[in-house]
């Protein structure tokens, strides 16, 4: 396998957030800034990337009959893990997105690269495909939570860019849904051309 | 390695030992991780007691006591320099916040002045209500070096002095609610001294 496309293939054609709409939740949820989006990102790339490769060392031993629970107990211990230690070191990023870091659990494109990839391949195209999605997936995050905060609170980062309040409502959850479609219909002409 | 049959004993040992691994681990991380987030939530307290009150030399988390009005608990964090009260850290509350709970850390002067005022929690709207936050506007200046005595802690559009965060009044009214409560509670208790 050509592990150079393994790697770039979640960026643009595959893109868990833009192509394949998994784990929209995290994705409306966190993005209401451009960190948030990035940190929310790379926990989920830390539980994508463990998972892939337990599950990958593993999956011979995995009985197919039982495997959906298997891998589920496996991703909810390192989502248990991600949020105790993002409790115990980071604090200020928890207390953001402290909610929706149990839902990372429940994330099917965590679930959907064990299940459709991990699975099925070596443990070395296992841990790439972990962390080329993983990152594809914190780019998606960034850029919506980006796109949300330059266009509602006029800042970037954090840094406030203009003076003056932005259009409220992208902060808001309907502006989530606006600028995901946006954001998604940029993609589908970019992979077009 | 063939993978393996999905008969009765192979599942129900797969799942034992998975789950078991799991547990184990999540105990593991539960134990290191415990102490270091005890002491973040207190260092997050501390940090909150020593912007709102003036310099200390005690341990105002180690002096706290709690006064109870109408069924619900006021933390009280008294601050001292060398024996004598320089100021009152206290942990106060309003239901009323546009969603739900807002808590604030308010620092009042033994007379009563107002010397600072943190938020500790909120889920106020982003943008609008959260504008209560210290670090993102003005709003908490219109509070600090007064005495409640001395004005009407209300939003203008109820008759009062403080002017209410744009398109947040609900917010801005609950915010006056919290620190008139701690104001409260702190008069009532020094009278009965």
């Amino acid at each position: 396998m050509n592990q150079a496309r393994n790697f770039t293939k979640g960026f643009v054609r595959d893109n868990p957030v833009f192509t394949m709409m998994l784990g929209l939740c995290p994705a409306l949820g966190t993005t209401t800034s451009a960190f948030n989006g990035f940190g929310m990102g790379m926990a989920t790339l830390f539980v994508v990337l463990m998972s892939n490769i337990v599950v990958a060392i593993f999956k011979d031993f995995i009985p197919n009959k039982v495997r959906i629970p298997s891998y589920i107990v496996i991703i909810a211990s390192f989502v248990t893990i991600t949020d105790l230690v993002m409790e115990a070191f980071m604090g200020a990023l928890h207390a953001e997105l402290g909610l929706f870091i149990p839902l990372i659990v429940v994330n099917c494109f965590v679930l959907g690269r064990a299940e459709a990839f991990a699975s099925k391949n070596t443990l070395f195209s296992s841990i790439v495909d972990g962390i080329g999605m993983g990152l594809a997936f914190t780019m998606a995050l960034t850029m919506l939570g980006a796109a949300r905060e330059l266009l509602g609170a006029n800042a970037l980062f954090g840094v406030e860019l203009v003076e003056g309040d932005g259009m409220l409502v992208f902060v808001l959850a309907p502006g989530a849904f606006i600028a995901l479609g946006y954001l998604i219909a940029l993609m589908n002409k970019l992979k077009k051309d | 390695m063939a993978k393996k049959e999905s008969n009765f004993k192979n599942m129900v040992l797969t799942l034992f030992i998975v789950t078991l691994v799991a547990s184990t681990s999540l105990a593991v991380v539960y134990e290191v991780t415990k102490e270091p987030i005890r002491l973040a939530a207190i260092e997050r307290k501390n940090n909150a007691i020593r912007e709102v009150v003036p310099d200390f030399d005690n341990q105002p988390n180690e002096e706290e006591y709690t006064v109870e009005v109408n069924g619900e608990e006021l933390v009280f964090y008294p601050a001292k320099m060398g024996d004598e009260l320089v100021g009152v850290a206290i942990e106060t509350f309003t239901r009323q916040g546009y969603s739900g709970t807002i808590e604030l850390m308010v620092g009042l002067l033994p007379d009563g002045t107002i010397h600072g005022i943190e938020v500790l929690r909120h889920a106020e709207t982003p943008g609008l209500g959260d504008k209560i936050e210290t670090d993102k506007s003005d709003f908490y200046k219109q509070f600090v070096g007064r005495n409640p005595a001395d004005f009407n802690m209300k939003v203008r559009q109820d008759n009062g002095d403080i002017d209410a965060i744009t398109a947040s009044t609900i917010t801005s009214r609950a915010y006056c609610e919290a620190v008139q409560l701690a104001y409260d509670v702190f008069i009532e208790k020094k009278d009965k001294k």
